[in-house]
């Protein structure tokens, strides 16, 4: 085992990190105005750039989840009991006492197993809560006139706001992570570049220095 | 034509500034400090020393010329294309010594509009509502303004689409050479018509000054009602312009777009019977048995449906496709068309009267009763605050409706329904509920007034308001004669005594249709203190949450910052311990 940069995120990975990073702070924003938390833009701007900002996230995660499904990525997220605690402890305990986070990027483990956990919660709870709630919402058209719309309008509202705080919840400590290990930049640049650390076998180096030489830098 | 007497005593510059501000303060103490929105600002010429007799408020009810001809953009020349010109017609050369002769030669070639007339409302005064079965119409109910047109005929009847109707109980509907064709057809606006009787020494000024009517030119004027015809009653409605309704006041004679979209010059130019559309004189758009609903909307191409309906013309998914067409077609189904495309009512400058308190009413001076112009309204004209016949008065200019969830059905306090008398009576409950599917949000305006009612059997009472005699109450200022004259004319029991309660009646607000420029904003309503605060039972988005959801989530996301905040806090110091 040795350590390479390597190219972990592709173009399509990055694209879809980031456009999804706008458009969640894009409904965030306006989802918080139009649940009245704050008034500086119009109520009519605020719904119609969420429901913008929702069928353009749709769209997104469309291709998503074609491209985790084709390309075997969705592996990345199985959950794994296998150096869970020594994550858990490093950011209870060692990381203040200066020590190096313990999880070494592997060619098809890019997350650590906590990070791995909460993303799989993330799409497999959070992410369906909202989507539902929020189709729901936009198609309230086609439901606005039944027996039973006031009391399940209702559900539906809260569900979609109770998912909005802890998405809200889940992007304050991503973001605060990156401050965690080396450095702030270091953390971001993959997601930029495509390339990190990454703990390569004789087995996988040698399939990408034959035929993937690309996405190995040295 | 509800023409008065043309000569009302003028403001008299001389009376400025005198004691009557002083004057309203000692006679209406409680009112003058209630009426925080009136201007105060000039002294009014009122009553100063003279008694001001009458009962109107109203000095000119006719259209200001030219007169409304049924023409609109839509149809530039509808007018032009009638196959007859009355003026040639022998039959209407005249001379007519009389309504009724006209009537008769109305009806030898309209040979069956008689028969179609004297079914409709505006004659027989009454309308059996098939969903609550109630008996309604002018001849039976009570409302909260002037209380009561039965047995007050001889006055309410001047809008009574028919010649001398004194006394509904002995009238005879089934003559239709009573009927006036005249009020509604003429095109001249120089038809009126007078109470038919005179009532008391007090109401005498109604009948002063009017100039002739020549009967031949006003019946060889005759074509489709135009809206001189029909505002001459329905922008007068409950004794002066904009009394009763709220969006239907003289404004609409010449309305500017911004306040009728459809009826200003600027914009349609519609006359009333473009949307009150009808045939064999019965139209649609009543209030007595709406349709809160019109899931029909513009029905099958080249039909033209019989309903005044806004969505009978836009259709049910008026607003054009789009992002923002969509959401708004969404509301449609829950939400009124005039809920948001009528953001006020009472706009253009006259006033609607909102406040009604009869208590106040029997007041004299010298022994006479007087009037009080308490009120500027937006136009400069001057508005009564009290009057001794019929008590004190408040306004509202430019007011945003009350909303209701409303199907469509109005169920009535009649004369006959027994109530509670610790709560405030509601003159026409409105049925309808969020759960309900044919119930939608509707604009009203809600007309509070303290009016009298029999103490001892809980009941609306009818009053002898007008008439020559000893006992009507426009004249003699005596509730107790006037009630008991009133319950008496129609064999109703009166226990003998009469209290006050407070009514409150509410009117469907259609008019006054502003440019969808300015139509509500969304945040009008989806706000926590927006207009629809009060309406309960369904969840609105920017208005209502979950108490429990907000204040979970709200801890959770600051706690979750209030944690990394304490771990990086740590980090921080357990670096700096290190370094050391």
């Amino acid at each position: 085992m040795a350590l390479h940069q390597v190219k972990i995120f592709n173009g399509f990975e990055r694209f879809w990190h980031w456009t999804q990073m706008a458009l969640i702070f894009i409904l965030l924003f306006s989802g918080a105005g139009i649940h009245g938390f704050h008034h500086w833009v119009s109520f009519e701007n605020l719904v119609y750039t969420h429901v913008l900002a929702a069928i353009g996230l749709m769209v997104l995660w469309v291709f998503a989840i074609f491209w985790h499904l084709t390309t075997g990525s969705w592996r990345h997220y199985l959950p794994t009991t296998n150096g869970l605690l020594r994550v858990a402890r490093y950011y209870a305990w060692d990381i203040f006492k200066g020590e190096d986070h313990p999880y070494r990027k592997h060619f098809w483990r890019k997350h650590n197993p906590l990070q791995a956990l909460s993303y799989l919660g993330l799409k497999l709870f959070v992410f369906p809560l909202l989507w539902l709630s929020g189709l729901a919402y936009l198609l309230y058209g086609l439901w606005s006139n039944g027996p039973f719309t006031n009391s399940a309008l209702e559900w539906v509202a809260w569900t979609h706001t109770a998912g909005a705080f802890v998405m809200a919840a889940f992007i304050i400590i991503h973001v605060y992570l990156l401050t965690t290990g080396h450095s702030f930049v270091e953390h971001v640049r993959p997601m930029i570049t495509g390339y990190d650390e990454v703990d390569l076998s004789p087995e996988e180096e040698a399939y990408l220095r034959k035929d993937e030489p690309g996405r190995i830098k040295d | 034509m509800l023409h008065t007497a043309k000569g009302w005593p003028r403001p008299d510059p001389r009376y400025w500034g005198s004691l009557f501000l002083p004057l309203i303060l000692v006679l209406a103490p409680g009112h003058a400090a209630e009426e925080a929105k009136t201007p105060v600002a000039r002294p009014l010429p009122s009553i100063e020393g003279k008694v001001e007799l009458g009962i109107s408020e109203y000095k000119e009810t006719s259209n200001p010329r030219p007169v409304d001809k049924s023409v609109t953009s839509l149809d530039q020349s509808r007018g032009s294309k009638s196959t007859t010109d009355h003026a040639k017609l022998k039959e209407l050369q005249g001379p007519f010594k009389s309504g009724p002769e006209v009537t008769k030669a109305c009806l030898k070639c309209h040979n069956k509009a008689g028969d179609q007339f004297i079914h409709n409302k505006h004659w027989t005064w009454s309308y059996r509502n098939p969903v609550t079965g109630q008996q309604l119409g002018k001849r039976y109910l009570v409302n909260n303004f002037c209380t009561n047109a039965a047995g007050n005929e001889g006055m309410c009847a001047q809008c009574h689409a028919g010649y001398g109707l004194k006394d509904s109980r002995t009238y005879d509907f089934s003559n239709q050479e009573n009927i006036d064709c005249l009020v509604c057809h003429e095109s001249t606006g120089t038809y009126y018509k007078l109470p038919p009787t005179r009532g008391n020494k007090a109401c005498a000024v109604l009948f002063e000054g009017k100039p002739a009517i020549d009967l031949t030119r006003v019946a060889q004027s005759v074509a489709l009602p135009g809206r001189n015809n029909c505002g001459a009653c329905h922008f007068y409605g409950g004794g002066g312009d904009n009394v009763k309704h709220g969006d239907l006041s003289s404004v609409l004679f010449h309305p500017p777009r911004d306040v009728d979209v459809h009826m200003s010059e600027q914009g349609e130019n519609f006359s009333c019977v473009i949307c009150h559309v009808g045939e064999g004189h019965q139209w649609a758009g009543s209030r007595y048995n709406m349709l809160a609903e019109d899931k029909q909307g513009t029905g099958k191409p080249g039909s033209p449906r019989r309903t005044a309906t806004c969505e009978s013309c836009h259709g049910n998914q008026p607003h054009p496709l789009g992002l923002k067409g969509i959401k708004l077609n969404d509301h449609t189904d829950r939400v009124a068309c005039e809920t948001c495309h009528i953001p006020s009512f009472a706009r253009g400058g006259v006033a609607t009267k909102v406040d009604w308190d009869w208590r106040t009413a029997g007041r004299l001076k010298n022994g006479e009763g007087y009037r009080e112009e308490g009120y500027i309204q937006g136009n400069g004209e001057p508005r009564h605050t009290y009057k001794s016949i019929k008590g004190s008065f408040k306004y509202g200019e430019n007011v945003k409706p009350l909303y209701r969830w409303f199907n469509g059905v109005a169920r009535y306090t009649l004369v006959s329904t027994h109530f509670d008398p610790t709560r405030p009576v509601e003159i026409n409950h409105l049925e309808g509920s969020p759960d309900d599917p044919d119930s939608r949000i509707w604009p009203f305006k809600r007309m509070h007034t303290v009016q009298p009612y029999d103490k001892g059997n809980n009941t609306l009472v009818y009053m002898h308001l007008w008439g020559d005699d000893k006992d009507a109450f426009w004249g003699n200022y005596d509730f107790a004669r006037a009630i008991r004259h009133g319950m008496k004319d129609f064999d109703l029991p009166y226990s003998g005594e009469y209290g006050f309660i407070d009514t409150y009646s509410y009117w469907p607000i259609n008019h006054m249709v502003a440019p969808k420029e300015k139509a509500l904003a969304c945040r009008e309503c989806h706000a926590r203190q927006g207009r629809l605060a009060r309406l309960s039972g369904f969840y609105m988005p920017g208005r209502d949450s979950n108490h429990w959801v907000d204040l979970i989530g709200l801890l959770l996301v600051l706690g979750t910052l209030g944690g990394v905040l304490f771990h990086a806090f740590i980090r921080i110091l357990f670096r700096a311990r290190r370094t050391h």
